[in-house]
């Protein structure tokens, strides 16, 4: 934006005073404000060096390999309380993802019905899904979370009384019981056979589509692809003796054995995460469907394309290109969100590492500093695979 | 060839099926389809197991009016909406003083006047309004609610300080930093000069990147460490800076859509007519890229004033802090305490956010109506 003048003028004009010239006047104020940060930069460095020697706190990361003396009530990996505190950040990390991958599958699903329902032609499931959508969106998340936890799992009957459902799943203020898968010997055979249909599937998928751009014969992708990723792992499931048996929860005194617990804390934060992301999403999907040009349809509908392949094949696709965007910005948020779970007692990174090991170790800068780090990567590698889909996105648009 | 001529006229057709009154609307409105019909059918299965539970719990079973919760605890009791009235005072004010809390009204009062200038958009002076609900506002709330010996006010630790008070106090000060710092970082990030540039970016995309409660808990743990130990600010301040700095980032990246949707037009023909940037930005630029981001900047506020809940898990005693420390007390407590605060609490939440949304919807309308003209 700075001006630049013309040769001849310079030579007429007297030469300008240095703060009337945009590049100096540039140059002074970055200067400035090079030299204002780092003045408050190296004051907080050396100010947190002073407070913490002074505190005794210590400012290295001999934490890392000290044992953590304190137990978690939910580990992916093997822990034990003389583990290090490193395996509390593994630990945490892992369950952060587990609630987070969870919470997206389920409120992608959710997210998508809610925003078709706003569309419905009946007016009163449209109704329903807007008052979803704006009770959920206008309460805080944390308020939410805290609800599901003590109101509506807090007054569950203790296991003695839970009631089950299909004798498989049982509900109860100690959690959630749900049967168990087991592997025994052959499931190797299963998951190859899994393998070969995912492939199979894309190789088919890729062959289809060639084709019908050949000789504009169309195959059923569908239900081939249903049949290699579903059908071929259950046919070598029957065929090596069913390996995966289920482990179903029995009641045997106070509690229950076997089976998976699921913890209270844990239902109620995917709860709470996946009803408010649901909430965002189906805003998403609506404005993305929307989005679509009325003359879209109405030309499918002059063609003689019927309603669900002017949806699948016409609508669809022009709107996934508005929502996407937006609905990897909601994964991110609820991986964010997940953050809350320290308001409940749900082992996540943030509570087990900034706040039981931050509490035993008093390393807070360390700590807080690795899991901003850990957030931040995530969120940064997200932006950079988004900013490479829009570009790939928008170089198609014409 | 004998030519057909009709001699008799052709038999009435039936009416069209009625296309208005109530048969007609209930039909396209509900049963227009087979799947219409099929969800329409479960939407009214669906009210009939909700509502009445729901409205037993909240208005038939519930106790209006009781000195204690022992009405409350009594079998198939509802919501204790007694227990909010009697713990309304300690939602609003926390545990700030009796004979004080004239000075918090006070606060309120004002606050609620200068917002509602604000806000109505033909009101007369709004400059002036601005003027005072961002500079004299925060000095005049500041005085009276800490105190000052100079004017006799007795001082209020914030300590004290709590509920509704602390959940506005958390928004409105989030609220009248983040504009003008996000302004700034948002015409930062869109500079010609590198470094001014650079940090910008930095600055917003770190915020962005990382949850709101690790940027609470830096401010709340490390703040004080970073400055000498005679400064360190004050318990309410910390979590205070916490939340401004991370609306700040949000509101930069609104203020750069509105930046951005600004042709380049406007830019040039500010340059041509002779003015410095800060006119240029002041005159042309930012009236008019604020104008169009007004609903987002107000979406940005409901964000941060759902967000300022969070302040409570770092121990701060806001209202959802008072709300969920109050379902405790043993001279109320019961099955349906817990219940009735957090229903209460959303009720609070709800009709400010609601309202707020409402808000930007009726501005982003008037915006449309001025831009289709």
């Amino acid at each position: 934006m700075s001006m630049t003048t013309s040769a001849t003028a310079a030579s007429e004009a007297p030469k300008p005073r240095i703060w009337n010239d945009p590049f100096w006047r540039g140059l002074i104020f970055q200067g400035a404000l090079l030299v204002v940060v780092l003045f408050l930069f190296a004051g907080a460095v050396v100010n947190a060096r002073n407070n913490m020697q002074a505190r005794g706190i210590p400012t290295d990361f001999a934490f890392w390999d000290r044992p953590a003396s304190f137990d978690i009530n939910q580990t992916l990996i093997p822990y034990a309380a003389t583990s290090p505190n490193s395996r509390v950040f593994w630990v945490g990390l892992l369950n952060t993802l587990l609630v987070a991958v969870l919470g997206i599958v389920l409120s992608t699903f959710i997210g998508f019905a809610i925003g078709a329902a706003r569309l419905s032609t009946s007016w009163l499931v449209a109704r329903l899904a807007a008052v979803y959508v704006e009770l959920i969106r206008n309460v805080p998340l944390l308020l939410q979370i805290i609800f599901w936890y003590n109101v509506v799992l807090g007054n569950l009957p203790n296991p003695r009384q839970a009631a089950p459902f299909l004798d498989a799943v049982f509900v109860s203020n100690r959690g959630l019981f749900v049967p168990a898968p087991v592997f025994r010997q052959g499931v190797n055979a299963v998951w190859i056979a899994l393998g070969i249909g995912i492939v199979g599937a894309f190789i088919f998928r890729a062959w289809a589509a060639n084709r019908q751009r050949e000789t504009g014969q169309q195959a059923p992708v569908g239900w081939v692809s249903a049949a290699l990723v579903l059908g071929l792992p259950l046919l070598t499931f029957f065929s090596s003796g069913r390996p995966i048996g289920l482990d179903f929860p029995q009641l045997k005194g106070f509690n229950f054995v076997g089976g998976q617990r699921l913890t209270p804390e844990f239902v109620a934060l995917l709860l709470a995460l996946t009803l408010y992301t649901a909430a965002f999403i189906a805003e998403i999907v609506r404005s993305g469907i929307l989005a679509v040009p009325k003359g879209q349809s109405e030309a499918a509908a002059a063609l003689g394309i019927r309603a669900t392949p002017t949806r699948k094949l016409i609508i669809m696709p022009q709107a996934m290109r508005v929502i996407i965007p937006p609905l990897i910005n909601q994964y991110l948020n609820l991986t964010k969100n997940s953050t809350l779970a320290v308001a409940i007692g749900y082992p996540d990174l943030f509570n087990v590492f900034s706040g039981t090991v931050l509490n035993n170790t008093g390393a807070a800068v360390q700590i807080v500093f690795m899991t901003m780090a850990v957030y931040l990567v995530a969120s940064l590698v997200t932006s950079g695979v988004m900013n490479a889909y829009n570009a790939r996105m928008s170089l198609r648009e014409r | 060839m004998t030519a057909f001529v009709r001699a008799a006229p052709e038999p009435t057709l039936p009416p069209p099926a009625a296309a208005s009154g109530l048969v007609a609307t209930l039909r396209d409105r509900l049963f227009s389809g087979p799947f219409a019909s099929v969800f329409t059918i479960l939407g009214i299965i669906f009210l009939a197991w909700a509502i009445p539970p729901l409205l037993r719990f909240l208005v038939i079973d519930a106790v209006w009016s009781a000195p204690n919760g022992e009405a409350c605890r009594a079998p198939g009791a509802g919501a204790c909406w007694a227990y909010i009235w009697r713990k309304a005072g300690y939602f609003t004010y926390g545990s700030y003083p009796f004979e004080q809390r004239w000075r918090v009204d006070i606060v309120f009062a004002v606050g609620a006047l200068l917002i509602a200038w604000l806000l109505i958009r033909r009101a007369p002076g709004r400059g002036v309004a601005a003027a005072l609900f961002f500079i004299a506002y925060p000095i005049m709330a500041t005085l009276l609610l800490r105190g000052s010996t100079i004017l006799g006010l007795p001082i209020v630790p914030t300590d004290l300080w709590g509920g509704i008070l602390v959940t506005l106090i958390m928004a409105v000060s989030g609220i009248v930093f983040s504009l003008p710092f996000g302004v700034a970082l948002a015409l930062g990030r869109r500079s010609t000069l590198p470094i001014v540039r650079f940090f910008s970016i930095g600055f917003i995309e770190i915020m962005r990147g990382v949850p709101m409660i690790t940027v609470l808990f830096m401010a709340n743990l490390m703040l004080p460490l970073f400055v000498p130990e005679s400064w360190a600010p004050d318990r309410l301040l910390r979590p205070l800076i916490g939340v401004a700095l991370f609306a700040s980032a949000y509101m930069a990246e609104v203020v750069r859509g509105g930046l951005q949707a600004i042709p380049k037009g406007q830019f040039e023909g500010a340059m041509a007519l002779g003015l410095s940037y800060p006119q240029r930005m002041r005159l042309i630029i930012l009236p008019q890229a604020l104008a169009i981001v007004i609903p987002g900047i107000v979406n940005s506020f409901i964000a941060l004033f759902k967000d300022t809940t969070l302040v409570a898990i770092v121990g701060i005693f806001d209202f959802l802090r008072a709300v969920d420390t109050a379902r405790l007390d043993p001279e109320w407590a019961g099955p349906t305490i817990t219940a009735t605060g957090y229903v209460f609490a959303a009720l609070f939440y709800f009709v400010f956010c609601f309202g707020m949304s409402r808000y930007s919807l009726a501005v982003e309308r008037e915006l449309a109506k001025s831009r289709n003209r």
